[in-house]
């Protein structure tokens, strides 16, 4: 009780600051009342109407859809309806806002029948699409912004896939996976030698080092990724240099930025650091006198690297790799400016739906898509190398 | 969002704690030089004359999202937010903005034009409140286009004449529009033929043909620097960053005008803000974009301000010297080949043709 009570404060800001919001934004993958609320009888009604059939909701229904919508423009909740249909079908967000101010005359008890009168106002009532997305997307959870998020779609008919020329998704997360696992082996490969001498070295030289690891660390990520463009553009230093030594003709200068390349160099750049400091920590722990006997023993300096102090420094390279393959996942904006076409990320696809489109189901149910990647990711990792084995210092 | 959270919590208190000192607003925008214009044109002789202290934030790109986030915590802590029109088409949509009706709460013109027929077709939403045209179009480096500089967009398409590769931003808006237009689509038939699969498949198609030539941008200031560097020999970009590196960093660049396509930026006040809050919103809005107001900030940014009435007053630029009138994108010899941003079109087809373009891109 008395622990409970010392960790309460911290509990507390924990709960209402970390796992509330991010719940909450999970949920709304899943969360879809805005149909059923918005057009409560049509979607009653709509309940008897054969969805596959050929033939035009009767009366009944337009009467209903006629009784919501007057409730729904006087609350300035239509055009908010429109927006949530258009992510499913195309058109919808305009024949809400535009049907609005001639629906709104409409007099729901007197001014009947309705059916001719609305097709009249908009062709699209005449549609048997309008009524199937309506009645297909009135349920109140959800399965249809995970389908969109791996390139399927809720129909009628069930869940299909979307138009190969609009499947991008499936497409973005392998890339992303295997990215960053790119990403995570080049930030080993670079990271492994520099952490080895800053746990070896002696103290003097080795804080010099040190700081020269974290001074990018403490430079703004913006400035630094845009200086990997001004390195790594055509007309970059890079480029320049190498055309100067004659090893690349004017011509054909190389291309490695806008591109996957340029993600990974400047990616590994900047998670370098999330790399260096467990390795170098854990490797400050290993002591000197193991190898020694190794080599009194006769071993070659090889064997001693190999069979005595690589396995100790397998917890850190768990460690920082854990660390940057999870950061790396959730990149956005240095794939965005870097990665030109071929390089971006998930992430930058959630940023649009966060940002541009508002379509935030979808950037939930991607996220949840991630989050969820990232646990079996580390479940596996834990039955693979184990969890234990993984140290900070 | 456990930021963005904590943000709003920060932002909670400091509106709190501001409540009490009463007086003050506000008001968010792009920040860099277009807020310096405003602050100039708008929020100094505003603060000067009422005595209301203005707050700056320049959270215009994440505004949709920040205001929905603020709708929903219940706790808006914005007065007036300057958003691009298909932005304020949007909040709008989703009831985040509040509606104006342009005749009694705006000014009228000097001559007394009303409101309404002042801004004219610019009034493209009914909680939007133009401020000034601005447009997109290309600008090319002088050196390296030969003797023959480019006076048609389809330069852009022309690989033979104008080697190099070209900046393109990472959105469909425009860049289909141009495709078509090249592709032989008369100028009035383009939206017609984008609606159906076939015209956008063909927009696509006609972009196939420079997609390896091309740099594709998605920060306004991408393409005036990859100019600078010679890295393309012609990009598109927003006209006032044109201005700024023909005029201000004179860099061997011109523009071409040639198609380029008229977009508008403005005010919307915010839904659900406090009587008070609102009624002190309205009077500034009521300032700001009276016509002297709007021909002032021409002063300071190459935008044409948005109502007719105030074009004969844009002057000379306050730092430069120069004459601005032939340097706004609505001056008559730069506007002989326009488009207008068709806002009804995008936000019906943005979401879809967005991720075709994106599939498209990905290939």
């Amino acid at each position: 009780m008395r622990a409970l009570m010392l960790i309460a404060p911290l509990l507390v800001f924990v709960l209402l600051s970390f796992v509330i919001p991010i719940a909450s934004m999970l949920f709304r993958s899943v969360e879809n009342g805005i149909v059923s609320e918005t057009l409560p009888l049509t979607v009653e009604a709509l309940d008897g109407w054969d969805a596959d059939g050929d033939q035009l909701p009767d009366e009944a229904i337009y009467e209903a859809f006629v009784r919501d919508m007057v409730v729904a423009i006087e609350a300035k909740k239509h055009t908010r309806l429109g927006s949530r249909l258009n992510y499913e079908e195309t058109g919808m967000s305009s024949m809400f806002r535009k049907s609005g101010r001639a629906l709104k005359k409409l007099n729901p008890d007197t001014d009947g029948p309705f059916k001719d009168q609305l097709i009249d106002i908009h062709d699209g009532f005449g549609e048997l699409q309008t009524w199937r997305v309506i009645k297909t997307h009135s349920v109140e959870v959800t399965n249809g912004y995970f389908l969109n998020a791996i390139d399927m779609q809720r129909t009628h008919e069930g869940a299909v896939s979307q138009p190969e020329d609009k499947q991008i998704l499936v497409k973005l997360f392998i890339r992303t996976m295997f990215m960053s696992l790119i990403i995570t082996g080049s930030c080993i490969l670079l990271a492994y030698p520099i952490s080895y001498l800053l746990a070896t070295l002696p103290m003097r030289v080795s804080n010099l080092l040190m700081i020269l690891v974290l001074l990018p660390f403490w430079t703004s990520l913006l400035v630094r990724t845009s200086a990997w463009k001004v390195m790594l553009q055509q007309q970059g230093v890079i480029n320049d240099t190498l055309v100067w030594l004659g090893l690349v003709s004017d011509s054909a200068r190389l291309i490695i930025i806008n591109n996957q390349i340029g993600t990974i160099i400047a990616m590994t750049h900047i998670l370098l650091p999330f790399m260096i400091l467990p390795m170098y920590s854990v490797m400050q722990t290993i002591p000197v006198t193991y190898t020694r006997a190794a080599k009194s023993m006769g071993a070659t300096n090889w064997t001693t690297f190999w069979r005595i102090y690589f396995p100790q420094s397998i917890p850190g390279i768990g460690a920082g790799s854990i660390l940057v393959f999870i950061l790396s996942i959730g990149y956005y904006i240095t794939p965005e400016i870097v990665g030109g076409t071929k390089g971006v990320f998930i992430s930058n696809r959630i940023a649009y739906h966060i940002s541009s489109s508002l379509n935030w189901g979808l950037a939930a149910a991607l996220g949840t898509i991630l989050l969820g990647v990232v646990l079996i990711l580390y479940w596996a990792y834990d039955k693979i190398v184990g969890i234990d084995n993984v140290k900070l210092g | 969002m456990k930021l963005k959270n904590t943000l709003l919590m920060a932002a909670a208190c400091v509106t709190a704690a501001g409540g009490a000192m009463a007086e003050e607003m506000t008001i968010v925008s792009w920040g860099g030089a277009y807020s310096k214009s405003q602050l100039k044109a708008y929020h100094e002789p505003y603060s000067a004359k009422s005595g209301v202290t203005i707050l700056n934030d320049d959270s215009s790109a994440e505004a949709v999202a920040k205001l929905r986030a603020m709708n929903e915590a219940g706790n808006v802590t914005w007065d007036v937010v300057d958003v691009v029109a298909s932005d304020a088409i949007r909040l709008c949509d989703e009831g985040l903005a509040l509606e104006i009706d342009a005749d009694t709460q705006l000014a009228a013109a000097p001559d007394g034009t009303s409101a309404s027929e002042d801004f004219g077709d610019l009034l493209v939403s009914d909680c939007f409140i133009p401020q000034i045209v601005y447009s997109t179009t290309f600008g090319y480096r002088t050196d390296m286009v030969g003797d023959t500089p480019p006076t048609d967009i389809c330069a852009v398409f022309d690989l033979d004449a104008y080697p190099g590769k070209r900046a393109l931003e990472k959105r469909p808006i425009n860049n289909v529009e141009w495709a078509l237009l090249c592709d032989g689509v008369a100028k009035d038939d383009v939206y017609d033929v984008l609606e159906t699969e076939e015209g956008q498949n063909r927009a696509l198609a006609k972009l196939d043909t420079i997609k390896d030539s091309v740099v594709w941008w998605s920060a306004g200031a991408d393409t005036p620097q990859l100019l600078a560097d010679g890295e393309i020999v012609m990009g598109s970009t927003y006209n006032g960053r044109l201005f700024s590196v023909i005029e201000e960093q004179k860099q061997p660049v011109a523009m071409l005008w040639d198609a380029q396509v008229f977009d508008l930026d403005g005010w919307i006040i915010p839904a659900g803000l406090s009587e008070e809050r609102q009624k002190r919103a309205l009077d500034y809005i009521m300032f700001a974009t009276d016509t002297q107001r709007l021909a002032d900030q021409a002063k300071y940014i190459s935008y044409g301000p948005a109502r007719a009435s105030s074009a004969p007053l844009v002057g000379q630029h306050a730092e430069l010297g120069i004459e601005m009138a032939p340097h706004m994108p609505t001056d008559p010899n730069n506007a002989q080949n326009t488009f207008l941003y068709n806002y009804e079109f995008w936000a019906d087809y943005r979401d879809d043709i967005d991720a075709k373009f994106q599939a498209w891109l990905a290939k």
